[in-house]
């Protein structure tokens, strides 16, 4: 039932994931930031779709709609909304210049290759490369959270990491649908928190850069 | 009498020129015949190592009862030293006919005229060497005869410091082969390359011996980080030495790295490619960012040696992993892709030397800046300097496209790599190969653009004139030879097909009995390129489409003064600049090669002052590795210098606690 | 009688791009001035503008040299040949083996070389200021080029366009990660080498956002009209190369009869019809960028090629 067609489906799918992580990267607007991550949670559901599909797994169906539901739609609307009332829709943030982050992801992508073809080796060339293309996910989600001062960003690269741990799970065929409940309401417990978090740096320091926040650790007089 | 010997006796001819010269040099208009018999003795040994290449003579020996009394010097010629051999040559011969005529503007010939024909003595003899210490005896010959030359013109303190530091790099490159020779020759002391060549070397003493190799030879062929020489000592030169140091004693230095790489150890082990093919890709990449800021035309060209440098080095670590993996084909392309670089390169390069002089003859000045509109005043030089920029440019259909063309096919048959580390590797160096490309289409824009076109920018560019005929027969010569190159490159795959089979085993794929003259490297399905069919067809559109709008089209124009969107005619000042033209370069990737930071002074509306503007560029090599190295010894030496303030008894007490160490350590080793 | 009809067929194409060329960029215009609500210009008036500037008198600076007078038949000769060679309506062209992948972009590189030798020529500038940044675009556009022509190339196994158009229309491509990449890098490549927004903007005379208008800026009549055509002449090859490696359907196949041969033809004007249509939308849809911001987005493109070419160079079927 696995043609060759369906199985290069997925993949494509998989490595649009990863390119959507790349288009992150190159972002330096948050609102632009956001529809990338809009687009990014669009494509992981209809990767997790698919896999749905090929795998005969009804129980991905239900991943599949919360990715959409929560991550494409929710998330970034009340992210978007959040960008306004604080006022910083027009920040810039150039931590990093784009092209050392492409560089560094770039590296990432080829070393998460590396890793996962030496790790692997006796697994089936299909998952090994799936997991190749989360373990980059889950990289450029971490680099996107290191290159960026903005809490929001912080919290956007936090979830597109998080897309890609859903995107490993749903390749290996192995994590039950309540594990997957579970992740997903952690993230959003996560991401309320993080977003009360932020209101309350806002009223403190007046500044969603995560900088602002050295400045008051009892270390550093 | 063998071609050993042939070649032999023309280095004996060379160094019986220079002790004529020695006696000569001072007299005048002895310059002119001193370097026509130059030519003339490189000519003839030119004519021998080409014969015996294209002949396919096997290796040849011949010993001479000189050097060290119970071993003698011993020399060989097979078909690597005649391909070098024959490139070395054509250059001197080039380089010889120019200074015919360059010659005559020197005011101290008896500087010059007895060190070049030791120089190319030395170059010739390292390409004959079969034994290390004849080997090393040749290549500091040919150190020190360069080091004279750079030091020609001493009166400038400028050149006395490239000479300075081109000896103490210079020392440490030989200090390098030292070492490579001595790991070779190992605990039983076979110093014959023919020992050598039976020894069997395991994977971490010959991987050790490649890396110093490539230390050694890479700090006379201008690899980064060992490069910083090559731009201060190549321009010092006068011209016609300047183009034999960076077109040919370079490839010395690649000659070097081959034999004891490919020949002596032999390429077993895969990772030792990976840095070879790294270091050649960021020299490449390194050193046209470097030519792309400079506004000396000598300098400029110093540094685009060290980007070629760089592609043919790139192109031998390709063929280390290649014949480490025993892919005979593949190997045989990228090997086969950076000998035709290296004839490639010694054959522009030359022009760009030769031409360079001759501006600067005409100018008086080497900064490009200014030069400017000699387009129409040097008005044959224009159209050569022109095909030598398309050339190194690597731009279809002139040769340095045909070498960069076969150094692709050979990246792209790297996924057959079994190492993912050389997987991964292989399509960034391609990446970096070809940005090092576009860079240099950009640096000989640049330098044509700003030197040649456009209106003069300074007085002195006024007054040029073209040069005289023996320097434009030499430049018209190497153009000629760019053209051919690039048409027939199926001609030369063929003539360095033995070389291939001795350093790897297999030759590429024969040729000349391809259908009208075009290359195929592998197969014809997977790629070829036919150069002669596409200039005639560019060369028919381009008439055609001129003929056709001769007909059609209003043939009438009118001179006029330049539009430039119509502001005023301004003075030539307001031209794009050379800096200017690299600015965009240099905001992007100068910005992570030299830490290139701009600062503008804008003053307010109303005030006076002008605006200016300062361009930070530093060279990060230098800072990180040379400057260190210059603050550690300048520390020790301060501390060491304490020394010469003691008294007697101190002294004493040194020389005392010398001897007790001495004493102790010869207890504690018996 | 082969070798008759190998001629013609070559003939053939060499006509034909030369006659699509400026319809494609017409229809480009054309569909922008729709999308933007204006009735916009025939189709056709490309072609008007050519004749127009061809009758019309060529001024020459007075600093002009016979480069600058030579440059634009070799630019037009050079984008030509490249165009003839690049299979359009059917592969396995009589001369399409003297060229493949890397040299037609390589012959673009020597008609850009020419150019912006062109434009420093006069000695104002305007024309420095747009080869320096032509020459700027080039150097990233190309090592990012070359890195999706590796991609295709190791996928097919060939750099010649006919062989890696043949491949792709076989049952064995499938849809595949890395193309895709190298399709994305590709389309990025080529609307910064045609100038198009949101590198350049073609129809601008804005002289702190021009990069290709500024370099043929002292350019009139004739020669404008050579210059002119080469550049239709590009973007009708990125066009039909692009075509020819990704949707290779409906080409001919080298043998196949005049019918099939006449299919080809009208398959491949849809695709140009499609290729002007995408393109009017993206440059309808996109805002110019700052002319520093282009480096990063040739950097994104020449990091997709990377990828492309990391995928398959690290092996798998990706």
């Amino acid at each position: 039932m696995q043609s060759t067609l369906a199985l290069d489906i997925a993949h494509l799918l998989a490595g649009g994931l990863v390119l959507v992580s790349f288009m992150m990267l190159y972002q330096d607007r948050l609102f632009a930031l956001l529809n990338m991550f809009a687009l990014h949670a669009l494509v992981l559901a209809a990767s997790v779709a698919w896999q749905a599909y090929i795998q005969g797994a009804e129980h991905l169906y239900v991943t599949a709609a919360i990715a959409l539901l929560f991550k494409a739609i929710i998330i970034p609307v009340a992210l978007h909304r959040m960008i306004v009332r604080l006022g910083v829709h027009r920040d810039i943030e150039t931590a990093i210049g784009v092209g050392q982050t492409m560089v560094a992801g770039m590296g990432l992508v080829a070393l998460s290759m590396a890793l996962m073809f030496n790790v692997t080796s006796e697994a089936d060339p299909l998952v090994r490369e799936d997991l190749a293309f989360s373990l980059s996910v889950v990289l450029l989600g971490l680099l996107v959270m290191v290159t960026r001062r903005n809490a929001v960003s912080q919290i956007v690269g936090f979830m597109s990491l998080e897309n890609g741990l859903v995107l490993a799970a749903t390749g290996a065929k192995g994590m039950p649908l309540v594990v997957e409940i579970s992740v997903a309401f952690s993230v959003l417990v996560a991401f309320i928190v993080i977003g009360a978090f932020l209101f309350r740096i806002r009223e403190r320091f007046d500044s969603v850069d995560v900088g602002a926040l050295d400045e008051f650790r009892g270390d550093r007089r | 009498m063998n071609e050993a010997a042939l070649q032999l006796m023309c280095v004996a001819a060379f160094l019986a020129l220079a002790a004529a010269s020695l006696a000569a040099g001072r007299r005048p208009h002895a310059s002119a015949p001193l370097y026509l018999a130059n030519a003339a003795i490189a000519a003839t040994a030119f004519a021998v190592s080409v014969a015996a290449l294209i002949g396919g003579r096997g290796p040849v020996l011949f010993d001479l009862p000189i050097g060290i009394p119970w071993i003698g010097a011993h020399f060989r010629a097979d078909a690597l030293s005649y391909f070098f051999l024959a490139v070395i040559n054509f250059g001197a011969v080039a380089a010889s006919l120019f200074a015919v005529g360059y010659g005559r503007q020197e005011r101290e010939p008896h500087r010059i005229l007895p060190f070049y024909p030791a120089f190319l003595a030395a170059m010739n003899l390292v390409l004959l060497a079969d034994d290390a210490f004849t080997f090393l005896l040749s290549w500091e010959f040919m150190s020190l005869a360069s080091f004279a030359l750079v030091l020609a013109h001493h009166h400038d303190p400028e050149n006395r410091r490239a000479a300075y530091v081109y000896l103490t790099m210079a020392s440490f490159g030989t200090l390098a082969l030292l070492f490579v020779f001595g790991l070779l020759a190992g605990p039983s002391g076979g110093y014959l390359f023919a020992d050598i060549r039976s020894r069997e070397f395991e994977a971490g003493l010959g991987g050790a011996v490649i890396l110093l190799a490539l230390l050694g030879a890479g700090s006379k062929a201008g690899l980064a980080p060992v490069h910083v020489w090559l731009p201060l000592a190549h321009p010092a030169a006068p011209s016609h030495v300047s183009a034999l140091m960076s077109g040919v004693m370079t490839k010395v230095a690649v000659y070097a790295f081959i034999r004891i790489a490919f020949d002596l150890v032999g390429v077993s082990d895969w990772s030792i490619a990976a840095p070879v093919m790294l270091i050649g890709g960021a020299t490449a990449v390194l050193g046209i960012l470097h030519a792309l800021m400079e506004r000396d035309i000598k300098r400029l060209l110093a540094y685009s040696t060290i980007e070629n440098i760089g592609v043919i080095f790139a192109m031998l670590g390709f063929a280390m992993a290649f014949q480490a993996n025993g892919m005979a084909t593949p190997a045989a392309l990228a090997f086969v892709a950076a000998l035709f670089h290296v004839a490639n390169h010694s054959i522009f390069k030359g022009l760009l030397f030769f031409s360079a002089g001759s501006m600067l003859n005409a100018t008086g000045v080497r900064d490009i800046e200014q030069m400017g509109g000699l387009i129409h005043r040097m008005r044959k030089l224009a159209p050569l300097f022109l095909i030598g920029c398309v050339a190194i440019s690597a731009l279809p259909p002139l040769n340095g496209f045909a070498s960069e063309w076969l150094a692709f096919q050979a990246v792209l048959q790297s996924p057959e790599l079994p190492q993912l580390g050389l997987k991964i590797l292989a399509p960034m160096i391609g990446a970096l190969l070809a940005l090092a490309a576009a860079l240099a289409a950009a640096c000989f824009v640049r330098l044509y653009g700003v030197a040649f076109l456009g209106r003069p920018r300074g007085a002195s560019a006024v007054e040029a004139r073209d040069p005289d005929g023996w320097s434009l027969g030499a430049i018209a010569m190497m153009a000629a030879l760019c053209v051919l190159f690039g048409l027939f490159p199926g001609v030369v795959v063929d003539a360095v097909a033995p070389v291939a089979t001795l350093a790897l085993g297999a030759p590429l794929a024969p040729q000349s009995g391809n259908q009208w003259l075009s290359i195929i490297p592998i197969d014809a399905a997977q790629s070829s390129y036919n150069p002669l069919l596409l200039f005639a067809f560019i060369a028919f559109s381009a008439i055609l489409a001129a003929f056709v709008s001769r007909l059609s089209a209003s043939h009438a124009y009118r001179r006029s003064p330049a539009w430039g969107c119509g502001f005023e005619p301004t003075g030539p000042q307001t031209q794009y600049s050379g800096a200017s033209f690299s600015q965009p370069i240099r905001n992007t990737l100068g910005r992570i090669a030299f830490d290139a930071a701009e600062s503008v002074d804008m003053p307010s509306p109303g005030d006076q002052r002008p605006a200016t503007m300062k361009v930070r560029v530093r060279d990060l090599v230098w800072d990180a590795i040379y400057g260190r190295i210059a603050t550690v010894i300048n520390a020790i030496s301060e501390k060491l210098n304490g020394l010469q303030f003691l008294t007697i008894r101190r002294y004493l007490s040194l020389v005392f606690a010398t001897l007790v160490l001495l004493l102790l350590g010869l207890a504690a080793w018996s | 009688m082969v070798l008759t009809t190998q001629l013609m067929f070559q003939a053939f194409q060499m006509l034909l791009v030369l006659a699509l060329a400026p319809l494609l960029t017409g229809v480009v215009r054309k569909v922008k001035a729709r999308l933007t609500r204006r009735r916009g210009a025939s189709i056709f008036q490309p072609y008007r503008d050519l004749f127009r500037l061809m009758r019309k008198e060529a001024v020459i600076a007075d600093n002009a040299s016979w480069i600058f007078r030579s440059a634009p038949y070799l630019i037009f000769a050079a984008t030509w040949v490249a165009a003839a060679l690049t299979p359009t309506f059917r592969t396995g062209l009589m001369f399409s083996w003297s060229a493949d992948l890397i040299v037609i972009v390589a012959l673009l590189g020597s008609a850009r070389f020419i150019l912006a030798l062109a434009g420093m020529d006069v000695g104002t500038a305007f024309g420095g200021i747009g080869s320096s940044r032509e020459m700027m675009i080039a150097a990233f556009a190309e090592p990012a080029m070359l890195l999706a022509v590796f991609t295709v190339a190791l996928v097919a196994g060939s750099t010649e366009l006919s062989s890696i158009a043949a491949f792709m229309t076989s049952d064995a491509v499938g849809l595949r990660v890395s193309l895709a990449l190298a399709l994305f890098a590709l389309i990025m490549v080529a609307i910064a080498e045609n100038a198009r927004i949101p590198v350049d903007n073609p129809a601008t005379h804005l002289e702190l956002t021009m990069v290709h208008e500024a370099m043929v800026l002292e350019y009139s009549g004739r020669h404008l009209a050579m210059i002119e055509f080469a550049s239709f002449l590009k973007l009708l090859l990125y066009a039909s190369m692009i075509g020819a490696v990704f949707a290779p359907w409906g080409l001919a196949e080298d043998g196949a009869g005049v019918a099939r041969n006449a299919l080809g033809v009208m398959v491949y004007l849809g695709k140009l019809l499609g290729a002007a249509i995408l393109l009017a939308l993206f440059e309808t849809a996109t805002a110019k960028m700052r002319v520093f911001r282009v480096p990063d987005f040739l950097g994104a493109a020449l990091m997709l090629g990377f990828l492309g070419a990391l995928l398959l160079f690290a092996g798998g079927r990706f």
